[in-house]
């Protein structure tokens, strides 16, 4: 019982970081309709350039806001110089182009810090807190917890309650109509690619010091974790997103917990397909426009 | 002349010329030319997968490995056995292409129910989850370290110093040549055809009595044994098979080779699985003529090749979606047996 408490609250906290980076998939395929699959690639260049600053200045919340800083401009970036000029002939063009920031963006960290795993600091303790005799959450995760309450809230409060963010809504629901009525559809969108690539910095530099160490391919089974994620809630909803990251979350702590930690990957793979062929359309699927 | 006939003329003339190819070069461009080869294999499956069934897989290294793993498992009991001769390694390829089967029925049975991004997704978890498959089984596939595979030296009847990287050039070409025979058949018969309707337009497809679902999981098995094939050949080249020989990484240089070779052309999966093997070479060559110092020589050369397919991706794909052989097709004259 003490070890079932153990592993819901530890995938309570890992599954706050698939939220966020779930968050990050979602908010590019509303805005887009383009599942970002270069997504982990671009968190883990921001957490290098985050590591780069804490290990200049010796600082962590310099490298923190550096990491955010720069994967709001990575974002813009990627989506003015790259993503614009996908042909939208088929769906599968976008994937393969961001398959090709994959390559290049892993290459051209693995040559400047080379591919070993270096250990990255936390900011607070990760041993565990004692509530009754049971080692629970530690600071970090608490942290983890918090950083992720504070993102969804503003990410809800950005999109209901300010006009930039029904503008967003609109440019990608009807992009035409809202171009029509003066709403700056493709400057909106290099926002949006902005934003979500700052949620995924975020979430990178969440989930980076919990795995083995700062790698280019660090994020490659995180990204899959959250792609499952994103899924489970369904690709449009954010709530979904959320929902879905505790999910998974979960269902991988068990996993990792009762069957070993080897079989995480596995465990993501049968979740994906048992989501996938049960509920298509995620389990917060909204009006149903599209097959899956 | 039938197009049966006429792929089976231009296959014996090719094979002719490789074979002349094998004797006149030396034995380390020999093993390039068999490496090359092998990538055909399953370039030339994933380009039929991807071009003409619109299906995208992220998971053709990890198909190579279910081959590679199955011939290095096969090779090596019947090498405990007692068994030799050269009719074990075509049993141990013919079981690493079966296994490869099995393997692409089971994610084509979901694959069928998918499109797109979803697909693609699932492909991807596909690839990361292989090194976890071997870890978790290491009884039989010894996690990271892997296997080694047990090969016989080149037939007697070759002579006693007949290269053995002439006679691996010669196993892996044979493979090569025999998928692309197939697969030339295959893109121009009726399954072809209903390949490429499915492709544009399902519902069309169905109207017209295709089996939109049926077809789509042929493609993924017919696509998967070659790529089970061009595995069970790369396992006899390199004589080991580790699950980081077949990480993500090569699944996602096979699809940045069909796609600058040009997607769902067979020709274009040539010239994809020679940019496999040439680029990396290439890259080696240019970073040894750079004055570096050896750690960031080493770094360097370990990524430069990625970046370049990388980019190439990207160039190709806004710039060029044809690929190599759209432009190669641009440039010569229409014939008109081409559609």
């Amino acid at each position: 019982m003490d070890r079932f408490l153990f592993l819901t609250v530890d995938g309570l906290a890992k599954g706050a970081v698939y939220a966020a980076f779930a968050l990050a998939v979602v908010l590019i395929w509303r805005a887009a309709r383009i599942v970002n699959f270069a997504q982990g690639a671009m968190a883990v260049a921001t957490v290098y350039a985050a590591y780069s600053v804490t290990q200049a200045t010796g600082s962590y919340w310099l490298g923190f806001a550096a990491a955010l800083a720069a994967g709001l401009l990575l974002g813009a970036g990627i989506e003015r110089a790259v993503m614009r000029f996908v042909p939208h002939t088929s769906p599968l063009n976008s994937v393969i182009v961001a398959l090709g920031l994959v390559l290049l963006l892993q290459a051209v960290l693995g040559a400047i810090y080379g591919n070993e795993f270096r250990p990255v600091e936390t900011p607070f303790s990760r041993t565990g807190i004692t509530v009754g005799g049971i080692a629970l959450l530690s600071r970090y995760d608490l942290f983890v917890l918090g950083a992720v309450l504070v993102l969804v809230v503003l990410l809800a409060l950005l999109f209901t309650r300010t006009s930039t963010g029904l503008r967003m809504r609109s440019a990608a629901f009807a992009p035409e109509v809202s171009r029509l009525l003066g709403v700056n559809v493709a400057g909106l969108l290099t926002f949006g690619w902005a934003l979500a690539a700052a949620v995924g910095a975020l979430a990178g530099m969440l989930v980076v010091p919990t795995e083995l160490g700062l790698h280019p391919n660090t994020m490659d089974l995180v990204f899959v974790s959250s792609f499952t994620a994103a899924v489970v809630g369904g690709l449009d909803s954010p709530i979904g997103a959320v929902v879905g990251g505790l999910a998974v979350g979960l269902v991988l702590s068990y996993a990792a917990g009762y069957l070993g930690s080897d079989v995480t990957p596995l465990a993501t793979l049968a979740l994906l397909l048992v989501v996938l062929l049960i509920r298509p359309g995620g389990l917060f699927a909204g009006v149903r426009t599209r097959a899956v | 002349m039938t197009t049966g006939l006429r792929h089976l003329l231009w296959t014996a003339a090719a094979a002719a010329a490789l074979l002349a190819v094998t004797y006149a070069i030396p034995p380390f461009r020999n093993y390039q030319l068999a490496t090359a080869a092998a990538y055909l294999c399953a370039t030339a499956g994933l380009t039929v997968l991807v071009g003409l069934s619109g299906q995208l897989s992220l998971g053709h290294g990890a198909v190579m490995a279910v081959g590679a793993y199955a011939v290095a498992l096969s090779q090596n009991r019947f090498a405990d056995a007692g068994l030799t001769g050269n009719g074990v390694l075509a049993a141990s390829l013919a079981l690493g292409v079966l296994a490869a089967l099995v393997a692409g029925l089971i994610v084509g049975l979901a694959a069928a129910r998918l499109r797109g991004p979803y697909l693609a997704g699932v492909t991807l978890a596909v690839a990361v989850a292989l090194p976890a498959v071997t870890t978790v089984w290491a009884g039989v596939f010894h996690s990271d370290q892997g296997l080694s595979v047990y090969l016989e030296p080149p037939p007697a009847g070759l002579g006693y110093d007949f290269p053995l990287e002439r006679w691996q050039a010669w196993l892996a070409l044979a493979g090569a040549l025999l998928v692309m025979l197939l697969l030339a058949n295959l893109v121009r018969s009726r399954f072809g055809r209903s390949l490429r309707a499915v492709r544009d337009d399902e519902v069309a497809a169905r109207l017209a009595g295709i089996d939109v679902a049926r077809t789509q999981v042929l493609a993924f098995v017919v696509s998967a044994g070659c790529a089970g094939l061009g595995g069970g050949l790369m396992a006899v080249l390199t004589q080991s098979v580790s699950p980081g020989a077949y990480s993500l990484t090569l699944s996602l240089f096979l699809l940045m080779a069909v796609v600058v070779g040009g997607l769902g052309r067979l020709a274009g999966a040539v010239w994809g699985a020679l940019l496999l093997v040439v680029l990396p070479d290439l890259t080696h060559t240019i970073v040894a003529s750079l004055t570096l110092s050896p750690a960031a020589a080493q770094r360097l050369e370990g990524n430069l090749p990625l970046a370049v397919f990388g980019l190439t991706l990207i160039v190709v794909m806004i710039a060029a979606p044809g690929g190599i052989s759209g432009v190669v097709r641009r440039l010569t004259p229409a014939s008109p047996l081409r559609r």
